[in-house]
């Protein structure tokens, strides 16, 4: 498969603290690629400068050919890499048909338009109403985002990335918080994307990852120290010392 | 119920306002009290200035605190021209609208790369450096000002040192400034501005050029702040440094809060509201600003969305 995201020797500095210490890594077109780690391994950082919220100290980041490096956040967006955030980023006070709408009008371009009247234009209420059946939110089009419950709000933190079309979306911790229904539910919406995009995914659930991911690739104190199956990952040794614990090995073995 | 993004407004209060300003001539005159007329064009001027600056604070999220260098830039461009014998009102006021609008869109590049405090700062640092400008300009009246040797011609049969036609002639363009930035708040332009607003980061993140949609709205409000300038020099029959001074930029974001952020008329209510007690307290007592500081006062701790918000329910909920 065609690789979509290449990362080649990224580093990001902190004061003394090196928190992504020369990360290569690769994201094949049409694949869920799982991130896992240890808590402060990195992982957070290293969405953020993908994502482009983050400038890099050293090294390349290359999508869909095109070296991003140095681009800015609504560019990278605009060429197709969308993010959601690990901590929900809402329009609190908004419907969430309002919510989607921003995603949608942002996508369909011509901001710069100072005289018709926004409210009018069906096209883009129309496609929030489709993200927000996407994304299980269609009996909630009225209520402000502030007013939902958690799992509805991580849902709607996905529709509005996904409004944006994206070809690769970075899932920062999706399930974080989640009960187990609303987990398992998440699991099935993330499942339903992979025929969308492609997918970043970094999540602490090693059960979803190893349901869902086509590759893992293992950050521990800001290096990848393992990229594989989750097969492959789950017998990897360095990664049982490391990171997985003697006990989960022997608990799945 | 969710913040509403679209501004309605009721065709039976935009035609009953309009009809009212419209006789305001008429009463003056019958009741013979001319003083109120140019009183009311003042008021005018001034709701424009106000409603310039709620673009930036009410739908922008950007506390800007020197919004007074455009309105003044405005009126010492028109006195300026006029000293050089440009006393054309159609080439002046455009002019002073340019030239305010390019101040804005200066000062507005610098600053838009700040936020909060940040930027309430050094949009007050401008506005003071600009008044220190115009103080030092001993060519054009420095501390003193710059008298308009007389006022814009209009030519079309407009006889602007008539009281009653300037009246009129500042009614149509504040209602029509007003009006164009009324399709503005709700255009596209407008519904990305009051994202910003709601969550810079994440109108970034979904793809929106933040930056270039804040600057656009700073050069807007700047040029109609420029036009408000513009009249206020005609109205008063001078430039001075007093309309660009911080006292000046306070006066606006005093209008913008009295009257509400959360409505489009808001300011122009809060306007009208602040020049009126000016206008009737400081008759009774040169304590005034006293009085004006206790309403206000009122206003923020018992109506927090402003005089506007008395009026048709609450349209904030948050």
């Amino acid at each position: 498969m065609a690789e979509l995201l290449h990362l080649d020797a990224l580093v990001k500095r902190f004061g003394g603290l090196t928190a992504t210490d020369g990360v290569t890594l690769d994201v094949a077109d049409g694949e869920i690629h799982a991130l896992i780690g240890p808590n402060g391994a990195g992982k957070t950082t290293l969405i953020h400068q993908i994502a482009g919220s983050l400038a890099p100290d050293a090294g390349r980041i290359r999508f869909n050919g095109v070296d991003v490096t140095r681009m800015s956040l609504h560019l990278r967006t605009q060429l197709g890499l969308a993010r959601s955030y690990q901590v929900v980023s809402l329009f609190r006070r908004l419907s969430v048909r309002d919510n989607l709408a921003f995603a949608v009008q942002a996508r369909t371009g011509s901001t710069f338009q100072f005289w018709r009247a926004a409210a009018d234009q069906q096209p883009l209420f129309d496609e929030a109403r489709e993200l927000a059946a996407r994304v299980d939110l269609a009996d909630r089009l009225d209520a402000p985002a502030r007013t939902l419950a958690h799992g509805e709000q991580r849902r709607l933190e996905i529709g509005l990335a996904l409004a944006t079309r994206p070809r690769l979306l970075l899932l920062d911790e999706p399930l974080a918080g989640l009960g187990p229904e609303e987990s398992a539910r998440m699991v099935d919406l993330v499942s339903g994307l992979r025929s969308h995009c492609t997918l970043l995914l970094v999540e602490h659930d090693m059960d979803a990852v190893f349901r869902l991911a086509d590759r893992v690739s293992v950050l521990v104190n800001g290096r990848i120290i393992a990229t594989g199956t989750p097969d492959e990952i789950r017998v990897h040794r360095e990664v049982r010392r490391a990171y997985l614990g003697d006990d989960v090995a022997v608990h799945d073995a | 119920m969710a913040l509403q993004l679209h501004h309605r407004a009721s065709p039976a209060v935009v035609v009953t306002l309009l009809a009212a300003l419209a006789a305001l001539p008429a009463i003056t005159h019958a009741i013979d009290e001319p003083f109120y007329l140019v009183l009311a064009s003042r008021i005018l001027l001034y709701a424009l200035a106000a409603t310039s600056l709620n673009l930036l604070v009410g739908f922008g999220g950007m506390v800007s605190f020197g919004h007074a260098a455009f309105f003044g830039t405005g009126a010492y461009v028109v006195a300026i021209a006029a000293s050089h014998g440009l006393d054309s009102a159609w080439t002046a006021w455009p002019l002073a609208m340019g030239v305010a609008a390019f101040a804005a869109l200066v000062i507005g590049a610098i600053s838009l790369r700040t936020r909060g405090v940040y930027f309430i700062m050094i949009t007050l640092a401008f506005a003071q450096m600009m008044f220190y400008v115009f103080v030092s300009l001993k060519a054009y009246g420095g501390e003193d000002g710059l008298p308009l040797p007389h006022r814009s011609v209009a030519g079309a049969g407009l006889d602007l040192k008539s009281d009653t036609t300037f009246y009129y002639v500042t009614l149509a363009l504040v209602a029509a400034a007003s009006g164009l930035l009324w399709r503005l708040v709700n255009s596209r332009f407008g519904r990305a501005l009051q994202g910003i607003r709601e969550n810079e980061t994440r109108m970034e993140a979904v793809g929106f050029p933040v930056y270039r949609i804040k600057l656009a709205a700073f050069v807007i409000a700047g040029a109609i702040a420029g036009l408000a300038g513009a009249l206020a020099a005609n109205q008063s029959d001078m430039a001075g440094p007093a309309m660009l001074h911080w006292n000046q930029s306070g006066t606006l974001l005093v209008m913008v809060i009295l009257g509400g952020t959360g409505r489009f008329l808001g300011p122009a209510l809060g306007a009208a509201v602040l020049l009126l007690l000016e206008e009737f307290v400081s008759a009774y007592t040169m304590h005034w600003q006293f009085y004006v500081g206790a309403v206000l006062l009122a206003v923020v701790m018992f109506l927090p969305g402003g005089l506007a918000s008395m009026f048709a329910g609450r349209r904030r909920d948050g």
